[in-house]
């Protein structure tokens, strides 16, 4: 009778010691997280409404003006989500690298060379009667395949001759833009343009409709943030559900303990570059196919390294990557309403962003060194 | 500061009760350790015994939990490597912190205020470096640049660098690791050279011959803990070898008489380089045969932790065989060999046997991910996961808040237990277990090797690579002895005298006892 009680008494012992206790710890840890990424945003707007007020304009004003313009209203938030499309696209690229720790600067240059290539298939598509049907789908495989050729050069670099992705990535964006600038201002440049650096149109078949373009008249929402929502999931489901997926981030996580277990660090890397760069190249695709048309010379203000900060300010996570999207193309939205409103230079965007990146990072590090994570 | 005044009967360096913890391990357990004027000192123990983190404290780059240091026979209060250089203390790493396009002279001075401020006087210094190369028989050009030197005279350069700033105490850490045995034989010369010119000198070692050939007095470090101070004259290396890795008998196993079976692993000839790109194998061959435990003995660092690498194929081997049931394995891909049927319980757990970030169950299939049940064409069955981690977790006893919570949460013992169960759980033919027992408790200990032993009566072949002589001797069947990468032994584990093993772990050949 003793014994028996005892052993309930242990087993809730046992429970009440080893389980809670764990839980609350991870609860609380999660909430941390959270809770920097969230301080590291007040913070850059903090310091961007010392930049606003030394350029003599009232914060409070500015900063209403940017969340109407951003959130404000329903057509708004739609165009905030036109911006956020590109950025998510290319920050669920830079998480994949990340997650096996191949830093992955080069989003912008695989993006250019995606969206080069869905350029010249869209317009090859022009007068040949292609269905929609196929021509958005092999629309999507050219983007995604140059983009992600573009990130395997880097791998093979890295892999074969020890480049530094990071030196290698940075370098590859300076030959990808050049490139793009080099085919838009002379092959494909449109003969009927008068010299302006931009190509023809690509063939109608190939662009992405419009969504709900009978209700919401004068939105540019399209398909593009629908593709890059199903992207963030796959992702997911690749980074989690599949066999490379968990490869990749084993890799990431512990490069020796990964090769014991029969694991090629080589392949692994090189496919993180594959798949990291194919997601840019899909962000490329989705600003020709679903917003101009047509490639224009500085289509993108470097949405490649926005992608790098929503990866970092999502946590890695497609979930995290998604709201921090959104956030930032609210941010590029409202700054720009912003300038409309008060006289403020619109440049702030970038120091603001440039501001949470290191708030993030400083986040991190001092929640480390006050032992809140360990 | 050569010529101090005080020249106490006692240590000149006198450290008491250091205790110093990392995280839940226990670096330094109440450490006495007390060194003379004028001696070679040297610290005996394994890796992980606690050597480095002592004189890390008493040069200045750690600062310790709890516990005293004196120095000539006052409290000294060392927070910085600056402190003790001030103390005159000057340690000596393992890897060299020299600037390598500038001089010898230039790396002097580096840090230190010179005479003539603004100018540098490098003439002045090339004279001191030169006299001091002279009087301790460093031979040391102070006008050569660093990156044209051997790496021995990069040693001498970093003794004469100790010396300019006025060390009197000089520490150096596993000084002859990186050296030949020529140049290590130099050094002896030169650290006795440096104790007759009444410095004091310690230094870090886990070589049994080395200690004997040029310390003084020798303490022996385990676990954190000393187990004691001898000088040369009272001790051998049998002696030595048995304070380093001996453990009092914890328990007797029962041992079941096997018959070995046939040959599942064989060497042959294998000669691989370590991380320094020196040979950490020099020709090893043996057999493994099913049903038996071979037990490996050497001190740590004889290629102990080459030879797994080879045989898992993460490292190269330069020359030889391995054989895996009779089939040439020698350039299969890591993954080709666990499908074959090696498995591996790692010595260091957290850095290669899991992956701390991953959940508990994502560790249960690391090196069977690949295969069905866990993979489905390129999907992964998470849930096919999650019901073998939550039965290893029941069936081992692993201590977790499930099969979700990060690796990283777990104690070094469950941890363990993690990595056993999964290898278990794979039933490879051939197992490789280095140090399985390393830092666990009476209970998990004994629980690790009845494990060990249960595979052994299912047949299967068991290669035991341990520095722990008590564990070799109550596992195996027969004892493989290795030193610097190459056989002194081979014993029939029943008849084996612990301090014949000791010499042989020390490097003296003894005739193959067993065939």
């Amino acid at each position: 009778m003793a014994t028996a009680i005892d052993r309930i008494k242990s087993k809730i012992i046992a429970t009440g010691q080893a389980k809670p206790p764990e839980r609350a710890r991870d609860y609380r840890r999660g909430a941390l997280a959270v809770a920097i990424q969230v301080a590291a945003v007040v913070a850059g707007l903090v310091v961007g409404a010392g930049l606003i007020a030394g350029s003599g304009a009232d914060p409070v004003v500015a900063y209403k003006a940017a969340f109407a313009g951003a959130f404000g209203d329903f057509y708004n938030f739609l165009e905030t989500l036109v911006k956020a499309t590109p950025i998510l696209l290319a920050g669920l690229g830079v998480t994949v690298a990340f997650r096996c720790s191949v830093w992955n600067i080069g989003a912008e240059g695989q993006l250019q060379m995606g969206a080069l290539a869905a350029t010249a298939l869209g317009i090859a598509f022009g007068g040949r009667g292609v269905p929609g049907i196929a021509a958005i789908p092999l629309l999507l495989v050219a983007g995604f395949a140059a983009g992600g050729a573009w990130g395997a050069l880097a791998g093979w670099l890295k892999v074969r001759w020890r480049v530094d992705e990071v030196i290698g990535t940075i370098m590859m964006n300076f030959i990808a833009i050049l490139f793009v600038n080099y085919m838009i201002t002379g092959p494909l440049n449109d003969p009927n343009s008068g010299g302006v650096p931009l190509t023809r149109k690509i063939a109608e078949a190939a662009q992405l409709p419009r969504l709900f373009a009978n209700v919401l008249i004068g939105s540019r929402i399209h398909l593009g943030i629908v593709i890059a929502l199903a992207a963030a999931g796959l992702t997911y489901v690749f980074l989690w559900h599949t066999v490379p997926g968990y490869q990749l981030r084993a890799v990431g996580a512990n490069p020796t303990a990964a090769q014991f277990g029969g694991i090629s660090v080589t392949w692994s890397v090189v496919l993180s570059l594959i798949i990291s760069g194919g997601l840019a190249g899909l962000a490329g695709m989705s600003e020709v196919a679903g917003l101009h048309y047509r490639l224009i010379d500085g289509f993108s203000p470097n949405y490649g390294a926005t992608g790098i900060i929503v990866a970092l300010l999502g946590k890695l996570h497609p979930l995290g990557v998604v709201i921090a999207a959104i956030l930032f193309g609210g941010l590029i939205v409202g700054i720009d309403a912003m300038t409309r409103a008060v006289r403020v230079p619109g440049s702030i965007v970038f120091v603001m962003q440039a501001v949470i990146v290191l708030f993030v990072l400083a986040g991190e590090l001092l929640a480390r060194r006050w032992r809140l994570v360990e | 500061m050569t010529e101090s005044p005080y020249r106490p009967a006692s240590g000149i360096v006198e450290m008491i009760g250091i205790t110093k913890r990392f995280g839940d391990v226990l670096a330094n357990d109440r450490l006495d350790f007390s060194a003379q004027w004028g001696e070679v000192h040297a610290l005996l123990g394994e890796n992980g015994a606690g050597k480095t983190t002592l004189m890390s404290i008493l040069s200045g780059l750690y600062r310790a939990d709890a516990g005293q240091v004196r120095l000539r026979g006052n409290p000294a209060q060392i927070h910085s490597p600056r402190d003790a250089i001030e103390h005159g203390i000057g340690m000596v790493h393992q890897h060299f912190m020299l600037i390598k396009p500038f001089t010898v002279a230039e790396n002097m001075v580096f840090g230190l205020k010179s005479p003539r401020e603004p100018w540098l006087d490098l003439d002045g210094v090339a004279e001191r470096v030169a006299e001091l190369s002279n009087r301790y028989g460093l031979a040391v050009n102070p006008r050569a640049r660093i990156q044209d030197l051997s790496v021995g005279a990069q040693q001498r350069v970093e003794i004469i660098k100790a010396l300019y700033r006025g060390a009197d105490i000089l520490v150096l850490d596993e000084p002859t690791s990186v050296l030949t045995p020529q140049e290590a034989e130099e050094l002896f010369k030169i650290l006795r050279e440096l104790a007759g010119q009444s410095h004091t000198v310690i230094f870090i070692t886990h070589k049994l011959d080395e200690v004997i050939a040029v310390a003084d007095r020798i303490t022996v470090l385990r676990d954190g803990r000393r187990i004691a101070t001898v000088g040369k004259a009272e001790t051998d290396k049998a002696d030595l070898a048995r304070m380093m890795v001996g453990r009092e008998v914890l328990f007797r196993l029962e041992k079941s008489s096997t018959t070995p079976g046939p040959e599942i692993l064989a060497i042959k000839d294998l000669w691989a380089h370590g991380a320094d790109g020196r040979p950490a194998l020099r020709g090893l061959s043996f057999s493994l045969r099913a049903g038996e435990i071979l037990g490996v003995a050497g001190v740590d660092g004889n290629g102990q932790g080459e030879l797994a690498q080879v045989i898992m194929g993460t490292r190269r081997a330069t020359a030889g065989h391995i054989y895996l049931d009779g089939k040439e394995v020698t350039h299969a891909s890591p993954k080709e060999r666990l499908m074959l049927g090696v498995g591996y319980i790692p010595e260091d757990r957290n850095a290669v046997g899991l992956i701390g970030s991953f959940s508990v169950g994502e560790n249960t299939i690391l090196n069977t991910h690949f295969s069905p049940p866990y993979a489905r064409g390129i999907m992964l069955d998470r849930r096919a996961m999650v019901a073998d981690a939550e039965r290893l977790i029941r069936e081992f006893d692993v201590k977790t808040a499930g099969h979700g919570e990060r690796a990283a949460r777990l104690s070094g013992g469950n941890l363990q237990k993690l990595v056993l169960a999964r290898e278990v759980h794979r039933d490879p033919r051939a197992l490789i277990a280095a140090q399985p027992t390393r830092g666990l408790d009476v209970g998990a200990t004994e629980y690790v090797r009845r494990r060990l032993l249960e595979q052994r009566e299912r047949g299967r072949a068991i290669l035991l690579i341990s520095a722990d002589l008590e564990e070799v001797l109550t596992l195996s069947d027969r004892i493989l002895v290795v030193y610097e990468g190459a056989m002194t032994g081979l014993l029939d584990a029943k008849d084996v005298e612990i301090g014949k093993l000791g010499l042989m772990m020390a490097g003296t050949k003894q005739p193959v006892a067993i065939h």
